[in-house]
């Protein structure tokens, strides 16, 4: 079974990104860009199903611009084995990503493929399940466990209030939380070999997918900003703060 | 123009997050349907009947509805989606994981998380998050929508008088099933509801001591109980209790943030509160740059006697 993972290039986590002044969007200029951390996960899900022996070959996929490529090689490191760069310099959105993807679904016939459930740029949290629904393919979002058995693939996921387990008949897409597994580290060595790994690029026209943006972004602006309070000495004090000024106890 | 609010339900109550939604509904200018889809459903749907500012609740029941799987629950959405102008669903786990599949099929944007309706095609939504808000239009003929419950007020639950059409339940997709599911049973409010959440961070140190020192709090103030991803990922706490970018978004009159150091991801899922107390013994812990008051203070010494004063 060959298992599809596509992952995005994003701008690290530990950036504070800041609103450009004429408010069209916000600076990514010369900010350290990394792995989208869901799809880190993704990807070290699929080399672990490898590895256990429930998968033969593991794809990663990213669509995007030229630097994509070193999220491409990082996904490798980890130890997909060979990738695929859908390139384009146009904004690409969920649902155009989710078309691309379905076409290299068609073509690479994968039986499970294990996204991020949601990138932290966009936040948008669409493109697994819109993968799911343009390929006909059962799902499971915000999975916590993932178990394969013969043509089945048994996902525990996280739901308000608690867990919940589903059975998908495979093919079938999976969306990874956070708890699902800790990425390894990437050594030097696997770098080093993840060069070396065959890297295939293609353009969205190659695979007949019209890409063309479907929400306008008129704006960006910083939120409001939420001005620090005071320090209270003690706890009788904020006890009287809360009770008479804020009255919210 | 009509809009369509997918409730979220469990067959007898409607949950909360329905009647936020209920409000960006109608801030989008339309009138508004709701769709209960469950299985012996009639009591949600009756509850559904009665929000104020409800048109028409449209009500979907049997057996392939009762555990919400996506592709049939889409399925039905799908099937009466040609007679809306929008079609919104709060964006919980439940409306998130299905929405999408809606907007797929229909070859529309989706719309993800709005926080306020400017127009019936453009809408105000947290990215990087809540590090910026973009504005975005739709071109598309139909919007399909998820809503940051935190953004909206809820409608009266009480007051409406809509009417019920029952309308046949789609078939079996056949292609997933449900297993179980381990769901915690707690008398506190539902954390995404609730007017005070005490919230513990990775300063508690263990389970035990997390529920030693942040539930009398809770208790006490008849509040929920939330964690910041180090807590949780520290198995101090449930997964689902985590408030944050990945989390939950909340929004309650009061925050009480304890041994909460405040990344950035954290902020994101609570600076919306009315009221932000952070308890925490670094005097340069971001959590004190949003709150309103901040005591600097031991937590496992300071929280104890704030639940002895109160």
């Amino acid at each position: 079974m060959k298992i599809l993972v596509p992952v995005k290039r994003v701008v690290d986590y530990n950036v504070k990104v800041r609103v450009k002044s004429d408010g069209t969007g916000v600076d990514i200029a010369n900010v350290k860009m990394s792995m989208n951390p869901f799809d880190e996960i993704a990807v070290e899900e699929a080399v672990r199903l490898k590895e256990k022996g429930a998968a033969t070959e593991v794809i990663a996929v990213s669509c995007g611009v030229a630097q994509c490529q070193e999220t491409l090689r990082t996904a490798m490191a980890i130890g997909a084995d060979r990738a695929i760069l859908v390139e384009t310099d146009a904004e690409l959105q969920p649902l155009a990503v989710a078309k691309l993807l379905k076409a290299l679904v068609d073509k690479e016939q994968p039986g499970l493929i294990i996204l991020g459930k949601q990138a932290i740029d966009d936040d948008a949290n669409q493109t697994g399940q819109m993968l799911a629904a343009l390929a006909d393919l059962p799902q499971a979002t915000f999975a916590s466990k993932v178990e394969i058995a013969g043509d089945k693939a048994n996902v525990t996921r996280e739901i308000d209030g608690g867990l919940e387990t589903l059975s998908l008949g495979l093919p079938a897409v999976v969306t990874t939380d956070l708890r699902l597994n800790e990425p390894r580290y990437v050594t030097l060595p696997n770098i080093m070999k993840a060069k070396k790994k065959p890297l295939e690029t293609v353009k969205p026209e190659d695979l007949g997918v019209q890409v063309a943006p479907r929400l306008k972004t008129l704006k960006v602006a910083e939120p409001p900003k939420r001005g620090a309070g005071i320090k209270v000495p003690d706890v009788a004090t904020l006890v009287a703060k809360l009770r008479n000024e804020a009255k919210v106890i | 123009m009509t809009a369509l609010v997918i409730a979220e339900h469990d067959n007898a109550t409607i949950k909360a997050a329905t009647l936020n939604t209920v409000t960006a509904a109608a801030a989008c200018g339309a009138d508004v349907h709701v769709l209960v889809a469950g299985e012996n459903a009639q009591a949600a749907a009756q509850a559904a009947a009665q929000i104020a500012g409800v048109a028409k609740v449209i009500h979907a029941d049997g057996a392939s509805l009762k555990d919400g799987l996506a592709e049939n629950l889409a399925a039905q959405v799908l099937q009466i989606a040609g007679n809306y102008s929008h079609i919104l669903f709060p964006a919980t786990a439940g409306g998130k994981n299905v929405a999408p599949r809606v907007a797929a099929k229909l070859d529309v944007a989706q719309i993800s998380d709005i926080t306020k309706v400017i127009s019936a095609d453009t809408f105000e939504r947290p990215i990087y998050a809540g590090n910026a808000i973009a504005t975005v239009q739709s071109g598309d003929s139909v919007k399909v929508i998820t809503v940051r419950t935190t953004g909206f007020d809820a409608a009266p639950a009480t007051g409406g008088v809509a009417s019920v059409e029952a309308i046949a339940a789609v078939a079996d997709s056949g292609k997933s099933r449900f297993v179980g599911s381990e769901i915690a049973k707690s008398d506190r409010p539902e954390l995404t509801a609730a007017k005070i959440i005490v919230s513990g961070g990775r300063a508690l140190g263990s389970a035990e001591k997390f529920n030693e020192v942040i539930t009398p709090l809770a208790d006490k103030l008849g509040a929920a109980i939330g964690a910041s991803r180090a807590a949780v990922d520290a198995g101090y706490a449930p997964n689902d209790l985590q408030v944050g970018q990945t989390g939950k978004i909340v929004a309650p009159q009061l925050y009480i943030a304890c041994g909460i150091s405040g990344a950035i991801q954290h902020l994101a899922g609570m600076k919306d509160s009315k009221v932000i107390v952070a308890i925490n013994k670094d005097p340069e812990a971001p959590i004190f740059s949003v709150a309103d008051y901040g005591l600097e203070a031991d937590l496992f010494q300071a929280v104890p006697e704030l639940v002895k004063a109160l």
